[in-house]
């Protein structure tokens, strides 16, 4: 859908997008756009505090302190706020991460199919520890709780695409095909 | 492709056009129907609304089973503050998956229930709270919420009939608790996904501090059928405590997992071992969780009952969410409720001390079982700390972390006692 200014779309996507000039303001252009959409959706400025995270994060790949006390300025709360915040939530990178975050479900229904030997694979395949970003930059491979796709298992998400039913050995496959 | 798999015995009413790639934009959803109930709901009085679910008896589908109409009905009437609707399409329960395939394969289903149960409730501003890892469900749904308002079906005066209505897609960020209904409205204003203490209800002093309804995506998209064709034509399905149909997520060890609609009269064990297949060649079925990983678990033996509330609690376990987690016997049932238990333990908010607490002993403890280290004396220490978890905190977190703990050892001790004893596990590998 080509349809990301319409004023019913507030959330974004994160897609990881790393951002070189940390100086430039926050939200320019297209995000300031949209960052004034989001607001227009609620009733007050700190309902806007998870989509704001959420578009900082797609814009600068991941949430550092001075992006999250930039958020506070903007929705007139206080940076220990934003930071507790974020900090509850596991979508919210408070490190940096690789340019893939591969995401793999650790819930029950991926587990009883075989999710265990996914991560390893993944972990041998790209020589990280899990949630560590690899020393090319390149991936960062969690463990994260039920993706919601049980019956596909095991669900792996990177970036915000999503694979269904990937065993160990579709793996590799899958490394190849993200480059 | 059609959808993954489908079996004749199935009912299907919500997932009738699942997999039906022209039924996910407007125009092929009104070909196929859509919208008419909601036309047909301008023409009603918001009571003769409410009226008529309330008499479907259709039950909140994200576990509880509360009474949607009866939930719409405890807000207040021609008040002079807003009234909102909080979509919960957190989907967080382990094990469902069913209002994902909702969401993208009929997003105006849920639009269309969603205006409906807004203008019987009089809300003024709608938003769907999805939880943020959908990223491609998120997507689909962003897409129709724009095609609903560009057609007239969202905004100002919708469909000529004067009422205005505003909806908004709400991404969460990774939180369970996000999908407790009152941990929702937190996240929703824009703070950490805390349950608050009720009373009060949501319906009294809900999102912003203004009456609130919350409901489930899978109960919302049952409202236009129900408006459409009347209480009991939805009665003709499922029994009188439980009317209906209802998604059924299946995962685990199954050979055909997958989303199946049934009558709530179903038999389970039919629906584990026809519709599903039952589990893989050559093994055999163990344990059946049948509604998220927050309920009892069972035994293979006690799956002969139907899938209403009342009957899946006559049998021992709940209906919770309706995600059925199958384990064959390859399963090593200490790893899987310590899996369980680490999600727990991961997603507790921290409030409450017996959570936050507790679900980390345990999982502790359940991991030095697995591994051959436990001590007999664990067994009494797991249902002490889960008798001091259950109905002692703000919301049922705390409960559901207990659950599997206290069923897997009243069912299946024999697999702790090999852990404990022989550091050796019962499991076929």
């Amino acid at each position: 859908m080509s349809d990301a200014m319409h004023p019913a779309i507030v959330s974004a996507q994160p897609s990881q997008r790393a951002e070189t000039n940390p100086d430039a303001p926050l939200f320019e252009g297209e995000y300031h756009d949209r960052f004034e959409k989001i607001l227009s959706r609620y009733p007050n400025k700190r309902a806007a505090l998870l989509p704001a995270l959420n578009l900082a994060q797609e814009l600068r790949g991941w949430l550092s302190p001075e992006t999250m006390a930039r958020i506070a300025e903007l929705l007139d709360l206080t940076p220990a706020y934003v930071r507790s915040v974020a900090s509850f939530y596991t979508m919210f990178a408070t490190r940096p991460v690789g340019k893939y975050l591969i995401q793999v479900c650790a819930g029950i229904g991926c587990d009883l199919c075989g999710a265990e030997d996914v991560v390893e694979r993944l972990l041998e395949l790209t020589e990280t520890r899990l949630g560590e970003a690899s020393a090319d930059g390149k991936y960062t491979v969690m463990e994260v709780e039920c993706l919601g796709g049980c019956g596909f298992a095991t669900m792996v998400q990177v970036n915000d695409q999503v694979y269904e039913d990937i065993k160990a050995e579709d793996v590799e496959g899958l490394l190849k095909g993200l480059d | 492709m059609a959808y993954p798999h489908e079996h004749p015995r199935e009912t299907r009413v919500l997932s009738k056009y699942f997999g039906d790639k022209d039924a996910i934009g407007i125009d092929g959803w009104i070909e196929r129907g859509g919208y008419k109930a909601l036309d047909k709901a301008f023409g009603m009085s918001r009571d003769e609304i409410i009226e008529v679910v309330k008499d479907s008896g259709l039950r909140g589908r994200g576990g509880a089973g509360f009474p949607a109409g009866l939930k719409w009905s405890f807000m207040p009437k021609n008040g002079d503050r807003p009234n909102y609707l909080a979509c919960n399409a957190d989907e967080s329960e382990p094990g469902t998956f069913k209002d994902r395939e909702i969401m993208r394969w009929t997003p105006h289903q849920l639009i269309e229930g969603i205006i409906i149960c807004s203008y019987a409730i009089n809300a003024e501003h709608a938003y769907i709270y999805i939880r943020g890892e959908f990223v491609d469900v998120v997507r689909v749904l962003n897409g129709a919420v724009v095609e609903a308002y560009e057609r007239g079906y969202l905004g100002k005066n919708i469909r000529g009939s004067g009422y205005d209505l505003d909806l908004t897609v709400h991404l969460g960020a990774g939180a369970y608790i996000a999908g407790e209904e009152t941990g929702l409205l937190n996240s929703l204003e824009g703070r950490r996904a805390e349950p608050r203490v009720k009373p009060p209800f949501p319906a009294q002093r809900g999102a912003f501090g203004m009456p609130t309804t919350v409901n489930n995506v899978e109960t919302l998209a049952a409202v236009p059928g129900i408006v459409e064709n009347g209480a009991d034509w939805y009665r003709q399905w499922g029994t009188e405590k439980s009317p209906g149909t209802k998604l059924f997520s299946c995962c685990g060890h199954l050979r055909r997992p997958g989303n199946y609609e049934v009558p709530l009269d179903f038999n389970l064990k039919e629906l584990v071992f026809e519709i599903c297949g039952g589990p893989p060649e050559g093994r055999e079925m163990l344990a059946v969780i049948p509604g998220g990983s927050s309920v009892p678990i069972m035994t293979v033996d006690e799956l002969d009952c139907d899938v209403s509330y009342e009957g899946i609690e006559a049998a021992g376990s709940l209906l919770g969410s309706g995600g059925l987690i199958a384990m064959d016997d390859s399963t090593c049932m200490v790893h899987a409720v310590r899996k369980m238990v680490d999600f727990y333990a991961h997603e507790s908010c921290g409030q409450c001390t017996n959570c936050r607490e507790g679900s980390s002993w345990l999982a502790k403890i359940l991991r030095r079982i697995e591994r051959g280290q436990g001590r007999e004396e664990d067994i009494p220490l797991l249902l002490d700390i889960s008798a001091n978890m259950a109905g002692k905190t703000i919301c049922p977190l705390s409960d559901s972390a207990a659950v599997p703990v206290v069923s897997s050892i009243e069912k299946f001790m024999d697999e702790y006692m090999a852990h404990i004893r022989d550091g050796s596990c019962t499991a076929v590998r």
